[in-house]
């Protein structure tokens, strides 16, 4: 069986292409990058659709490819009745996410202190492997961070009370049950709260470069030319611990709820279950100590700033995560209903008519934040209500990868790549400089044309493009 | 996953493609010795072996509901050692690998001497992180060697 474009943009994976497939599958990607999907992707979309409970369709972001179990960028929702919870669907980096954060600043006024800036923010944000936190948490604030998230460090002194509406579910989503989450997750995520991981995640230092949407820019504060600053990272060893122990019982679970699985990653247990809940908890846990290690980030970024530009703002336009399971009302054949959305590597993307969006952005959307490879364009886009229709509200994370790490090694250095990153005026300091080679800008799809989708398509609509000056990572 | 046929010049573990992860096989004329490769090849995706200087040990003690479960705590079990420990290693060494009862339906144990030192920024430098060992595609087969697949994500 062959997959088949139906419309501009959306191609089906028909029901049978998998045996056992509840659903059809619906990859969102343009003709040019049909190209770059991979047949394993295909397979993990269709591989989903036979999750019991699955509503409407398995899907695929533009920016999908091959994952473990869920394809990355994947969406996937399931009703609470006869309806699974899964951490394939997930992921192991619970709330990998991103923030913006906007400055009153000129890229004028920056650009010549931009090598001072990264240096700086590279000593006050502990990043790469085995970094530990300046900020030593105690069980009991870890405990806190798992219950109460970003909430939690606007009180211990980390940001301010405002940025609390600028996060997805405020920075705290309800339902943590820390006693779910075990030892070793704790022993892994206690010393690591604060710290920025390595691999893909990055702080960096960017400019507005052009502007899409001049109304929505204005009301998001965007103009052109402005400072922005931009963390991805999650939940670091807390969240890939509870990931890997709940995992375990899952796998246990499907046996004994008798629910028959294409991949091992795709272990669940229906909603309802002790087993599906204390998954729910945890992962809660973790999602609210990513959005607590961003705020903290944030914080520490906030400081720098503030000792090279005294008096200069640095607000938080939105934070949005990647990674989660989310309790969701949507409308499936004209009923609302409640249902578990699972974005593993995708987006929320809001329109208006939801009352999640915040209040500062009524009427408009909530903004989908969607960073660049390291060297290329991110872009800030408005989530519409055509999502809702087309995606249960989601959009890209990303590029997403075309190149494994093994094929860049052998085509890149980090030398190389950060020479030519120099080149062109972007300034890099990395804690492991061997790594960059796997994260250069030619193993991502080009993130302008994933973009492109996801604004053709009406999920969300572009409004800024944003270009790195300086980039920290781990 | 293909019957492995390299049972003459056994190589101890290969990379395959992936986009985003790491994914490896690696092999044994025993299930120790899979294993131990299975561990080397899993901190080789982090550095490289020859950075590492074995001075200190750790002794691991673990069970499974059957081979492949073990073999999954073992490896995941290596990723919260070098976390917690702040540690990197380099040799892995399975002291008794048994499964119990007499029938074959027995659960297994491990137990194993890693050695290793702890984390040295100027001398360590590192490949890329691996987040947790993921059970896709995750599986052990015999035939001529033993054979375990498995996706990291990193």
């Amino acid at each position: 069986m062959e997959i088949s474009k139906i419309d501009d943009n959306i191609y089906e994976v028909p029901v049978g292409y998998r045996p056992g497939m509840r659903v059809p599958g619906r990859i969102f990607v343009s003709a040019a990058l049909r190209d770059m999907v991979e047949p394993g992707t295909v397979d993990q979309v269709a591989n989903v659709a036979t999750l019991p409970g699955i509503v409407k369709h398995s899907m695929a972001m533009p920016d999908a490819h091959l994952g473990y179990g869920f394809p990355i960028g994947g969406v996937a929702a399931f009703r609470e009745e006869g309806g699974i919870i899964s951490p394939g669907g997930v992921g192991f980096d619970i709330n990998c996410g991103v923030r913006l954060l906007r400055s009153d600043l000129g890229a004028d006024s920056v650009q010549p202190l931009i090598n001072t800036l990264i240096d700086a923010l590279f000593q006050a944000i502990p990043s790469g492997l085995g970094a530990t936190g300046r900020l030593h948490a105690t069980d009991q604030q870890l405990t806190e961070s798992f219950h109460s998230g970003a909430r939690w460090a606007v009180e211990a002194g980390y940001g301010v009370e405002a940025d609390l509406s600028h996060c997805e579910e405020n920075g705290c989503m309800a339902g943590a049950d820390p006693s779910q989450v075990g030892v070793k997750a704790r022993k892994r995520g206690r010393p690591q709260l604060g710290t920025l991981g390595s691999g893909n995640h990055f702080l960096e230092i960017q400019r507005v470069e052009e502007i899409y949407d001049e109304e929505t820019a204005r009301r998001f504060g965007l103009f052109k030319g402005q400072i922005t600053v931009m963390i991805h990272c999650g939940s670091r060893g807390a969240g890939h611990q509870i990931c890997t122990d709940h995992l375990d019982v899952l796998t246990r679970a499907v046996r004994k709820y008798n629910i028959d699985i294409p991949d091992k990653q795709l272990a669940c247990a229906p909603l309802g279950t002790p087993e599906a809940e204390h998954y729910f908890g945890a992962m809660v846990c973790a999602a609210n100590y990513a959005w607590a290690n961003r705020h903290i980030i944030a914080h520490w970024t906030r400081e720098v700033f503030e000792r090279y530009f005294s008096g200069s703002k640095l607000d938080l336009l939105y934070d949005v995560a990647h990674n989660v399971a989310k309790i969701e009302e949507h409308l499936v054949e004209g009923k609302r209903e409640k249902l578990y959305v699972h974005r593993k590597g995708a987006t929320r993307a809001f329109g208006p008519s939801r009352r999640e969006v915040p209040a500062a952005y009524a009427g408009l959307g909530q903004p989908v934040l969607i960073p660049g490879s390291m060297g290329t364009s991110s872009y800030v886009l408005c989530g519409q209500d055509r999502a809702l229709d087309l995606t249960f509200g989601s959009a890209c994370h990303g590029a997403g990868r075309v190149m494994s790490r093994s094929q860049a090694l052998r085509q890149f250095t980090g030398k190389d790549v950060k020479a030519a990153l120099n080149r062109d005026g972007i300034v890099v300091k990395a804690t492991s400089p061997g790594m960059l080679a796997e994260e250069a800008p030619q193993v991502y799809k080009p993130s302008g044309d994933v973009v492109d989708v996801v604004h053709n398509l009406g999920i969300a609509t572009r409004v800024a493009r944003l270009v790195p000056l300086g980039v920290s990572k781990g | 996953m293909p019957a492995p046929s390299n049972c003459n010049q056994m190589i101890s573990f290969e990379y395959l493609e992936h986009t985003a992860d790491v994914k490896f096989r690696a092999y044994g004329h025993t299930p120790e010795e899979m294993l131990s490769n299975a561990a080397a090849a899993l901190f080789s995706a982090m550095i490289t072996p020859s950075q590492v200087v074995a001075g200190e040990s750790w002794q691991v003690e673990l069970q499974g509901e059957d081979l492949e479960d073990l073999a999954y705590q073992w490896l995941s079990e290596i990723i919260f050692l070098f976390e917690t420990e702040s540690a990197v290693f380099s040799t892995f060494k399975i002291a008794l690998l048994e499964q119990d009862g007499w029938d074959g339906t027995g659960g297994w144990r491990l137990s194993a001497e890693i050695g290793g030192e702890r984390m040295d920024p100027q001398r360590h430098s590192f490949l890329c992180e691996v987040k947790a060992v993921t059970r896709h595609k995750f599986g052990i087969r015999k035939d001529d060697l033993w054979c375990i697949q498995v996706v990291l994500d990193v």
